[in-house]
C-alpha cells in the first residue's frame, strides 16, 4: 500500500499547484476536451440519430459506422490528425478526433432509444389524432432519453479515456503526468496521475447513471417495475 | 507509399506482435466470461454485483488499468503482460455482459422441455443453453476483438511495441505515411477478425437465421450497438 501512499502524497503536495501545469488547470483542460467535443458530437449525432429512429431509415448505416468506428485506433487518429492539421492547431486537431469518436455512440443511443419503443405506443398516439411532428416530440423523443443518455455516457467515458492518451501529442490533461512520469520513472506520479483519471472517470459515469434515471418518464418506470418482478417471479431452472 | 515499401519487414514483425497480444487477450476474454456470465445468469444474487463491478471496469480509462494492474496486482508496469492483461480485463467486461445476455435470450420453455426429456444439468449446458445463447456470444465476440485489437494500440505507451509503435514513432519522425499505415492496418487487422468471427458462427451455428432472431436476441444485440469501446 505503500505505493498508494506515495501517489495521494503526490496529488496532495502544494507542489500540485505551482510548476508547468497545475493539478486543476489540468483537470479543467480534460474537462473541458471532454465536453467540447461531447457537445460537438451531441448537436451532429442527436439530430441524425432521431432522423434515423423516427424514419427507420439510414439504419444499416449507422449499425455499420458504429462498427467501423470501434476498430480506429484512437491514439493512431490523433497522432494522424495532428501531423495533417500542423502543430499550431492541434487542440483543433484532437478535437476533431475526439468528435469522430464520440459520434457513434450518440448516435446509436439516438436511434435505438426509438428503436426500443413499442410500436403500439406509436400507433396509440397516431390514433388520437398526433401529428409526425407531435409523435417525434412527445412521445418518442421522451421515452428514448434514457438510452441517449446511454449513449452520451458511453461517449463520455471514451472521450476521457482518449483525451488521456492524446496527452501523448503535448495537450495537457491529466494524462501529461502519466506521461512525463513514465519518462523520468517517477512512480508516485504515474500512480498518482492515474488515479485522479479513474477517480474523474467514475464520477462522470456515476453523474450520467443519476441522469439517466431521473430521465425515465413516470409512466415507463411503473411499467418496467412490474416487467421486472415478472421476471424475477420465472421459474429458475433447477440444477 | 514508399514509406511503407521501405520498412515492411518492421510492419510485418509490429503485426505479428500485435496478432499476438490481442489474440491471447481475446481468447481469454471469452475463457473467463463463459464462467463468470453464467454465474451471473445462474443465481440472481450475484448479478447485479458482478455486472456492476464489470461495468465499472470497463469505465476506467487505459492508461489509469495499467497503473491500477502495476500497483494493485504487482504486474511490472511497462511490460507485454500489463498491456494483455489489460485487455483481457475490458474483453471480459464486454464478453460477460454478452454471456449473460444470451443466457437470457434462450427460450424458458426450451430449458424447460431439454429437463423434461432428462437433460442434466452439464449436457444441458453445452447443448441447449451455449448453441442457443450463440448468436448473442457472438455479437459479444466481435465487439470484444475489435475493439481489442484497436485499443492494443495504446501499449506503445507503456513501452510495448506493436503496430502502436508506428503512431509514436511517425510522429516523432513526422512520417505522415507511417502513421496512416498502422491506422490502416490496425483497422484492416480488426475487420478481417470480425469477418472471421462472422464466419466462422455461421459455420459453427448454421440454424440461426440470417435476419430475424428472439425479442430478447434483438435486444441484446442492440445494446451492443448502443455501447462502443472505450
Amino acid at each position: 500500500m505503500n505505493l498508494f501512499l506515495d501517489a495521494f502524497a503526490w496529488i496532495f503536495s502544494p507542489d500540485r499547484l505551482t510548476g508547468s501545469l497545475p493539478l486543476p488547470e489540468a483537470v479543467a483542460q480534460h474537462l473541458a476536451f471532454t465536453f467540447g467535443s461531447v457537445l460537438i458530437a451531441a448537436l451532429i449525432a442527436i439530430p441524425v440519430g432521431w432522423a434515423i429512429g423516427h424514419t427507420g431509415r439510414g439504419r444499416e448505416f449507422a449499425v455499420a459506422l458504429s462498427g467501423a468506428a470501434r476498430a480506429i485506433p484512437t491514439l493512431g487518429l490523433v497522432v494522424l490528425l495532428y501531423l495533417l492539421v500542423g502543430v499550431v492547431y492541434k487542440s483543433q486537431a484532437a478535437v476533431v478526433a475526439f468528435v469522430i469518436l464520440a459520434i457513434p455512440s450518440i448516435l446509436a443511443g439516438a436511434y435505438t432509444g426509438f428503436e426500443a419503443i413499442d410500436r403500439s405506443t406509436i400507433s396509440a398516439a397516431r390514433a388520437v389524432g398526433m401529428t409526425g411532428r407531435q409523435i417525434l416530440f412527445e412521445v418518442e423523443v421522451p421515452l428514448g432519453l434514457p438510452l441517449l443518455i446511454g449513449g452520451l455516457r458511453s461517449a463520455t467515458l471514451q472521450v476521457v479515456a482518449t483525451v488521456t492518451i492524446a496527452t501523448y501529442v503535448g495537450l495537457g490533461g491529466l494524462g501529461f503526468y502519466i506521461i512525463q512520469g513514465i519518462q523520468l520513472r517517477d512512480t508516485a506520479q504515474i500512480l498518482g496521475a492515474s488515479v485522479l483519471v479513474v477517480v474523474l472517470a467514475l464520477v462522470l459515469d456515476g453523474v450520467f447513471a443519476l441522469i439517466q434515471r431521473l430521465v425515465v418518464p413516470r409512466g415507463v418506470v411503473a411499467r418496467t417495475a412490474r416487467t421486472r418482478s415478472t421476471a424475477a417471479a420465472r421459474p429458475v431452472p433447477a440444477s | 507509399m514508399n514509406w511503407v515499401v521501405n520498412n515492411l519487414e518492421l510492419i510485418w514483425g509490429l503485426t505479428l506482435s500485435h496478432l499476438r497480444q490481442s489474440g491471447i487477450a481475446i481468447v481469454a476474454s471469452f475463457v473467463i466470461a463463459l464462467p463468470l456470465g453464467w454465474l451471473a445468469w445462474r443465481y440472481t444474487r450475484l448479478r447485479g454485483s458482478v455486472l456492476t463491478t464489470i461495468g465499472l471496469l470497463y469505465t476506467i480509462p487505459s492508461l489509469g488499468l495499467f497503473a491500477l494492474l502495476w500497483a494493485v496486482f504487482g504486474i511490472p508496469y511497462l511490460s507485454e503482460s500489463n498491456l494483455v492483461i489489460a485487455l483481457t480485463v475490458y474483453g471480459v467486461a464486454i464478453m460477460t455482459r454478452s454471456v449473460t445476455d444470451g443466457l437470457d435470450s434462450v427460450e424458458p420453455s426450451t430449458r424447460e422441455a431439454a429437463i423434461a426429456v432428462g437433460y442434466g444439468p452439464w449436457r444441458r449446458f453445452w447443448t441447449v443453453d451455449l448453441p442457443l445463447a450463440g448468436p448473442v456470444l457472438l455479437a459479444g465476440l466481435r465487439v470484444t476483438a475489435t475493439s481489442t485489437i484497436a485499443l492494443a494500440t495504446v501499449g506503445i505507451l507503456i513501452g510495448v511495441e506493436n503496430l502502436g509503435y508506428l503512431f509514436t514513432n511517425g510522429l516523432q519522425r513526422r512520417i505522415i505515411p507511417e502513421v496512416l499505415a498502422g491506422v490502416v492496418l490496425v483497422v484492416i487487422i480488426a475487420l478481417v477478425f470480425d469477418l472471421i468471427i462472422l464466419i466462422a458462427g455461421r459455420l459453427l451455428m448454421p440454424w440461426v437465421p440470417r435476419r430475424e432472431g428472439s425479442r430478447a436476441e434483438r435486444r441484446a444485440l442492440r445494446r451492443f450497438a448502443a455501447e462502443g469501446a472505450a
